[in-house]
């Protein structure tokens, strides 16, 4: 047995925790346990785990066990690995674009909006082009809200629109100048081969050439999406897995707030 | 095929009774507005049963030819049979032929003289007749499959392929079947469901899923029944029957031997804005030709889970499937075929949360001992930590077995990230495997405690039900529907896709297969 669970072999590498070489914690600290699962293409014998092996080599895998190998079909076999991953990273030069807004409860952004921005706002919310899935809007806007987080037409200060789903970037800005939105939520569920770039880049471009782009807060959120690729799409802020209506109101009526202050 | 239900909730059978008929009472009333109407879906559905097929030049199906064609001649109310019926009096030639000729302006269906009424019907009657022998065979030939192999007694395991190309479909259903999936499911691509039309030919592009084809699903079909021959056990293949083209994709359905369809009006009034009008005479006619085909319905009522809370609304799927199930039969829909809807989608957190499911799940059984119900997995509170979904999904297995489920969806742990790799429907399979061997005999062996918390949540769901039935029976349908009684959405009368496509039926309209498939 080389390396197992119960190995008791000494365990000869630094044990102190440095931030400039981060490595994935096991159960001891840098003992860079990961572990892989993975289907190949191939029948299920010796020479299939050997390839799963190889492969787990190239990813910077050691010690590598493949723990578990089962037949999904004569030609495709299912692989669990573990192993000791080679490399580190240097957590201190991470840079990650995010909000930083704090985020308020809904009570809390309800008195912001009165004391700071003094009338009610309006939210409008779709799931744009061909997604079908409105799990994403309605757990930020459906007054009931996701996971103990109120939905946004809950708030006493927000008038919220859900456009639903399916609803044509063209369709989606034409609400939004019908009822002078401040904000807009694009959510975005499954999509497929990396249609959802589009979709939201074109939604971009039609904003901008209705000469709006400015005036509206403009949000997008789904379980692909992250604040980085919100901003380098042209959007104002982008919310991914984990996050709920506090945070995206939150992140809204402080925008509004600084964009009034800034004129 | 199912199991009867072993009684454990204590139910008052009384309050069962007077919702079921009210429910009567709401189909009855809505069938009144159906069997004045027809649609373009519908009659495209006659033309594709009547043996037209292919496209024109411009990529165009046949059927949405020719009944755009006698649209603008204004003659829609008949119904197209009477004119192709004409026309094969006339010019001898068959429904095909005339639907190329009248595709390249060569012939104009509405101008030509009107014969005889009663030789027009015997003539349509004997081309009608052929196709519905077809399915006719279709529907044997699935019979003496399951003669040959037996059928499952359990839950039928029940999983979903949706790369977007039909032949990495089949790749990923054959792999499934052989790991013990007894349904596959091509879920469709997104956005099918506002087509109106069906497009044509074997498809590699779909974004979410495939398009529902003739050829797709003669495709899968075959692939299916030759894994089937060496597995030895039968393969069932669902599909959707929803969106504008229900009663087409039906039709398509029941020439090719699909067993199960997703077939909801409501579904698609409340989650894709059809309009209630086009979809409820659209629905009947694709559940007269479920029904004749042998095809098990899945109703859709699951899904107002994942817009509505699961405890609080859970009345309102029961309301839906009662009356999903008089729309049923009187459509000729036997209680054997229909896989009535619900799911495992209470809030994770919530305490005794089971408890509810299994009463939810329970219940269902006992209120519609026949039906192969369809019950659906945990989504809206699967969140990526793929550890705690499996788990979700061991819970959601648990219910089935206990309760005898039939159509069981199997819960994916990778939900919310991505369409199932092959890998996790594997796991998924082996997961239910388990559960359900481990725990076969359970549900036969427990109690629920007189007046516990099982009983009488049971109890309360029911008598929500009831109320709210009565206020539907008193306002109708279609009142309700614009009022958001069902997932707190409201959809007006008036809106929505496809109405333009609702025709009021004259006098001498005629369908030949309504009838004959209705008759058996």
């Amino acid at each position: 047995m080389s390396g197992g669970l119960y190995s008791m072999e000494k365990k000869d590498y630094d044990k102190t925790l440095d931030l400039t070489k981060l490595r994935p914690y096991g159960d001891t600290m840098n003992d860079g346990k990961v572990q892989v699962s993975l289907t190949l293409p191939v029948k299920d014998d010796d020479k299939g785990i050997e390839a799963a092996k190889e492969l787990a080599k190239k990813m910077g895998l050691t010690e590598i066990n493949v723990a578990h190998h089962e037949a999904l079909d004569v030609n495709f076999t299912f692989y669990v690995v573990f192993g000791t991953l080679v490399h580190s990273v240097n957590y201190e030069e991470i840079h990650v674009e995010t909000v930083t807004t704090d985020v308020m409860d809904m009570k809390e952004t309800d008195a912001y909006i009165k004391e700071n921005i003094k009338r009610k706002i309006v939210v409008v919310g779709a799931s744009t082009g061909t997604d079908a899935h409105t799990v994403g809007i309605d757990a930020i806007m459906n007054m009931k809200g996701y996971a103990g987080h109120y939905g946004l037409e809950r708030y006493e200060m927000i008038d919220a629109y859900n456009l639903g789903s399916q609803v044509e970037n063209e369709e989606f800005v034409r609400k939004a100048i019908e009822l002078k939105a401040d904000v807009l939520l694009v959510s975005q569920t499954v999509t497929q081969k990396n249609v959802h770039i589009q979709n939201l880049t074109h939604l971009v471009e039609l904003l901008e050439a209705e000469g709006i782009r400015d005036k509206v807060v403009l949000v997008c959120g789904g379980a692909r999406i992250s604040h980085e690729l919100a901003k380098e799409l042209g959007y104002d802020a982008g919310f991914g897995p984990g996050k709920y209506a506090d945070d995206v109101a939150s992140f809204a009526v402080n925008e509004i707030y600084n964009r009034l202050n800034n004129k | 095929m199912v199991k009867k239900p072993k009684k454990m909730l204590n139910l008052d059978v009384e309050m069962v009774e007077k919702v079921r008929n009210s429910a009567t009472k709401i189909a009855e009333d809505t069938q009144v507005f159906i069997d004045q109407h027809t649609t373009v879906a519908v009659e495209r559905t006659v033309a594709r049963l009547l043996g037209i097929d292919g496209v024109d030049e411009f990529q165009v199906p046949l059927p949405n030819v020719i009944v755009d064609h006698i649209r603008r001649g204004k003659g829609l109310g008949n119904g197209i049979a009477i004119y192709i019926g004409n026309a094969i009096l006339q010019t001898g030639l068959t429904p095909q032929q005339i639907a190329e000729q009248v595709t390249k302006g060569e012939l104009d269906l509405t101008s030509l003289p009107m014969g005889d009424l009663f030789e027009i019907k015997m003539t349509i009657d004997k081309v009608a007749a052929q196709t519905v022998e077809r399915i006719k065979n279709n529907r044997g030939e699935r019979v003496s499959y399951l003669e040959k192999y037996g059928d499952k007694e359990g839950p039928y395991l029940y999983v979903i392929v949706a790369t977007g190309n039909i032949y990495e479909d089949i790749v990923q259903a054959v792999a499934a079947a052989k790991q013990g999936a007894d349904v596959i499911a091509v879920i469709r691509t997104t956005g099918q469901s506002l087509l109106d039309y069906v497009p044509y030919g074997a498809t590699t592009e779909g974004f979410g899923g495939t398009y529902a084809t003739q050829e797709n699903f003669r495709l899968m079909r075959k692939a299916l029944d030759e894994v089937g021959e060496e597995l030895g056990r039968y393969i069932r293949l669902c599909n959707y029957c929803s969106g504008l083209c229900m009663p087409e994709i039906a039709a398509i359905g029941a020439l090719e031997r699909l067993d199960v369809m997703l077939n909801d009006a409501l579904y698609g009034i409340l989650f894709r804005d059809i309009n209630m009008k086009r979809t409820m005479v659209d629905q009947y006619f694709s559940r007269v030709i479920n029904g004749f085909a042998g095809v098990i319905i899945n109703t859709g009522e699951d899904n107002y889970l994942t817009t509505a809370d699961a405890y609080e609304e859970a009345h309102t799927v029961l309301a839906s499937q009662f009356i999903n199930e008089q729309f049923a039969l009187k459509a000729g829909i036997p209680e054997e075929q229909m896989g009535l809807g619900h799911a495992f989608e209470m809030e994770p957190t919530m305490k005794n949360g089971f408890l509810y499911e299994l009463a939810q799940a329970q219940m269902a059984r006992e209120i519609f001992p026949k039906a192969p119900l369809k019950y659906m997995p945990p989504t809206k509170f699967m969140t990526g930590n793929i550890f705690k979904g499996h788990i979700q999904d061991a819970l959601f297995n648990m219910v089935t077995i206990m309760t005898g489920q039939k159509l069981h969806l199997l819960g994916m742990m990778t939900e919310a990230i991505h369409t199932p790799l092959m890998s996790d429907r594997a796991l998924a399979i082996e997961n239910a495997k388990y559960i359900f061997n481990n725990m076969e005999d359970f549900g036969e062996e427990i109690e629920f405690k007189q007046g516990g918390i099982i009983q009488s949540r049971a109890k309360e769901v029911l008598e929500n039900a009831h109320e709210l039935i009565l206020k539907i029976e008193k306002e109708g349908l279609f009142n309700n529907l614009e009022k958001g009684t069902f997932a707190g959405i409201k959809r007006p009368i008036d809106m929505g896709k496809g109405l333009d496509g609702v025709f009021v039926k004259d006098q001498d309209y005629y369908n030949p297969f309504i009838s004959m498939m209705l008759e058996g």
